[in-house]
């Protein structure tokens, strides 16, 4: 997992009561990693890619496991101003960021309270809109295993879906993702993974250039939520990436990496 | 000693009367791999509309057998529990009933949403039965959780404070405001309260969760312990009577209960044979789908940590009973069911179930009473079985079962919470609290 990498360190950083756990890698201008409703999967190639030109700072959520529970965030709107508030301590504010997921919910609602936070945000198929057509992929009605098999469109043909969590359900990974679906649950069981007023505070966000990146077979948000975002968002331009489910950093990372890194230059 | 009786009310065909359509629908569960979620198209209404009859007049009957009390519990969204809202069955008890204690174990109190709602029903129950309710509450299965939307996340903080609610919309002067974590009421001044005073005693159902057994160690309520194996029971009853010398009282008998299933008929013959029934329409837990019996949150760390360190256990989250779902050949739905029934010599073995004719199953029930010493005894019978072999056993554990099993509740000094309030005795001065469960006569079965 992520230890393995050179350069790869971690650190603990007080926000609030909370002591946050930042793991950190790559050099260059600073890149905000946010992680996905099922913990942080790991380094993973496209992290290695980024992190030659990008140095990577990839909080644990708290309540996922790492970092400890804060009993008072109750929302992902509430964990998206802890978060504002870690950036802004740390003389943070105008990072660039990326959000995958439940990753990419939390970016969006920090940018519709403080577009200022960022000077550019790339979403993975984040969650947060409810879409238009078809469901947002219930991850509570599943075992961890099933719904990550769900994130990619073919695992067999997913060369590193494999190491996704460090592969093997260990009985630590298995902690590991309970802890991450309780705390899902607590902020986003109902309603499930979206916030109805997300896309009317996202019309107001200006001077903000994102990307949106979404597989075509997206099996957990549907590209539909993509379209709505796109309209939401005045300065966003959406790409899709044919034969690709949830996972375009995994499912298809070359081009995955060029075009992020094309869109931060 | 109080006694009682239990059944989930499962939705069957008659063995004799449908045969097939018994098998057909056993194969539609064990295709499904789960009781819980079972498409409702299945649902015959007409059936249900004679079950629930059935089960109602069964409890009416043993009203005037030699039973204390009935007891009930409710499910959602399943087969295997036709009570889907116990008050509902509780209410027509409390009138059709005179005698015994209507036991409600339990209530889910986190999936109903609203507990001054939840007081109020339970004190019309209260009221009409003439102040013979007792209350009982649950976090609800795994499943529940879904079956209302209710967020597992919360399961445990919902179950306390909504509980902590009902008891002061019962005890407190209204009209009060509420202001707690989950819930919020503004104007709490329920006019229809509980005729037993300050408020029916309440009582715990559980299966293995020490968290629950501490807290109603705390609370002083009596834990009713459901059919779980005998040896983790002993353990289970032990750290209930720890947890109580911390809060400086002794566990007595009066704070334990203990669910038996049991089958008895006129020959033995027979009673093994409905007995076997059980293995499917009474075995919960091998009929159940990891991803419904463990949804997030719904366990403390310390149990997910456990949980996940379990490698043989049957329905561990991620690791589905068997694997495939929907396309089994029938070759593998017969081994399964053939697995499930093979189950039985075994759970006869352990006590797990005890089936017989009157006179022999007293010996076993015996051996139960003695390592476990529970001041509540509740026999519990189920399974598909012709109606009226199932009034047959009620009959015969009312007129003939019962009058022995008071006896050896005497012999024992089994006093239940009816006769001594649970909490109310004092420890001794070592601090040192005595055990309730006997060990020794748990190692000499």
């Amino acid at each position: 997992m992520a230890e393995k990498v050179s350069g790869f360190a971690e650190e603990t950083v007080k926000v609030g009561g909370t002591s946050l756990i930042v793991l950190k890698g790559g050099s260059g201008k600073p890149l905000l990693v946010l992680h996905e409703e099922l913990g942080f999967p790991g380094w993973l190639r496209w992290n290695a890619e980024m992190a030659k030109t990008r140095r990577l700072l990839v909080p644990m959520h708290p309540g996922f496991g790492r970092t400890e529970r804060a009993e008072w965030i109750s929302s992902v709107r509430d964990l998206a101003g802890f978060y504002a508030r870690y950036l802004r301590e740390q003389q943070l504010s105008g990072i660039d960021v990326i959000g995958f997921s439940f990753g990419g919910w939390i970016a969006a609602e920090m940018a519709a309270n403080d577009p200022k936070l960022f000077r550019r945000m790339v979403l993975v198929a984040p969650t947060g809109i409810r879409p238009p057509s078809g469901e947002l992929r219930d991850m509570f009605v599943t075992t961890a295993r099933v719904y990550l098999s769900a994130t990619v469109r073919n695992p067999a043909a997913t060369a590193e879906f494999g190491a996704l969590f460090g592969g093997e359900e260990t009985p630590e990974q298995f902690e590991a993702f309970e802890d991450a679906r309780a705390e899902v649950a607590r902020l986003a069981w109902q309603p499930y993974m979206h916030n109805p007023s997300l896309p009317h505070l996202l019309e107001g966000v200006t001077g903000l250039p994102t990307l949106l990146i979404w597989g075509r077979e997206d099996g957990v948000v549907p590209l539909s939520a993509g379209e709505v975002y796109q309209r939401a968002l005045k300065d966003s331009r959406l790409i899709v990436f044919d034969d690709c489910g949830h996972r375009p950093e995994v499912e298809k990372t070359s081009e995955f990496v060029a075009r992020v890194n094309e869109f931060l230059a | 000693m109080h006694i009682m009786w239990f059944t989930e009310r499962a939705y069957h065909y008659d063995p004799e009367k449908e045969p097939e359509k018994l098998r057909q629908f056993e194969t539609e569960v064990i295709r499904h791999r789960s009781f819980f979620g079972l498409r409702n198209e299945l649902f015959d209404a007409k059936l249900g509309s004679e079950l629930l009859n059935q089960f109602l007049d069964e409890k009416i009957y043993s009203d005037e057998l030699g039973f204390d009390g009935v007891m009930l519990n409710e499910h959602h969204g399943t087969p295997f529990c036709l009570g889907a809202v116990m008050d509902v069955e509780a209410a027509v008890l409390a009138k059709t009933t005179r005698r015994v204690k209507i036991v409600l174990l339990g209530n889910p109190v986190p999936t109903v949403g609203n507990p001054v709602r939840l007081a109020e029903e339970l004190a019309m129950i209260d009221l009409i039965s003439r102040g013979r309710l007792v209350p009982g509450w649950v976090r609800g299965a795994g499943s529940e959780q879904f079956a209302n939307n209710a967020n597992p996340a919360n399961n445990r903080e919902l179950f306390e404070e909504g509980i902590d609610l009902i008891i002061k919309a019962w005890t407190q002067p209204g009209p009060f405001r509420y202001e707690g974590k989950h819930f919020h009421f503004r104007f709490v001044n329920p006019w229809v309260l509980p005729l037993q005073k300050p408020h029916p005693p309440i009582w715990i159902p559980g299966l293995v969760s020490p968290d629950t057994v501490k807290w109603c160690a705390k609370k002083r309520f009596p834990y009713v312990a459901l059919a779980t194996r005998l040896e983790p029971t002993v353990e289970l009853w032990n750290m209930y009577t720890r947890e109580a010398a911390r809060e400086g009282y002794q566990a007595g008998t009066e704070n334990f209960g203990y669910l038996q299933p049991v089958f008895v008929a006129d020959t033995q013959e027979k009673a093994e044979e409905l007995g076997k029934r059980f293995m499917f329409g009474g075995s919960f837990a091998h009929f159940a789908r990891p991803e419904w019996m463990f949804p997030p949150g719904y366990n403390s760390k310390e149990a997910t940590r456990r949980l996940a360190r379990l490698n043989n256990g049957p329905n561990l989250p991620g690791k589905p009973i068997h694997e495939a779902g929907g396309d089994e050949d029938d070759a593998h739905i017969e081994a399964i069911r053939k697995a499930i029934y093979e189950g039985y010599p075994q759970s006869r073995k352990d006590l797990q179930m005890i089936a017989g004719t009157p006179d022999s199953v007293i010996p076993q029930l015996r051996k139960v009473l003695e390592v476990l010493r529970p001041g509540i005894f509740s026999f519990w019978i189920d399974g598909p079985i012709p109606p009226k072999d199932r009034m047959r056993c009620v009959e015969l554990l009312g007129k003939e079962v019962i009058p022995k099993v008071r006896e050896i509740g005497r012999e024992l000094d089994l006093v239940d919470p009816f006769e001594r309030a649970p909490g109310s005795r004092p420890l001794a001065a070592s601090a040192q609290p005595e055990p309730v469960a006997n060990a020794e006569a748990l190692a000499a079965l």
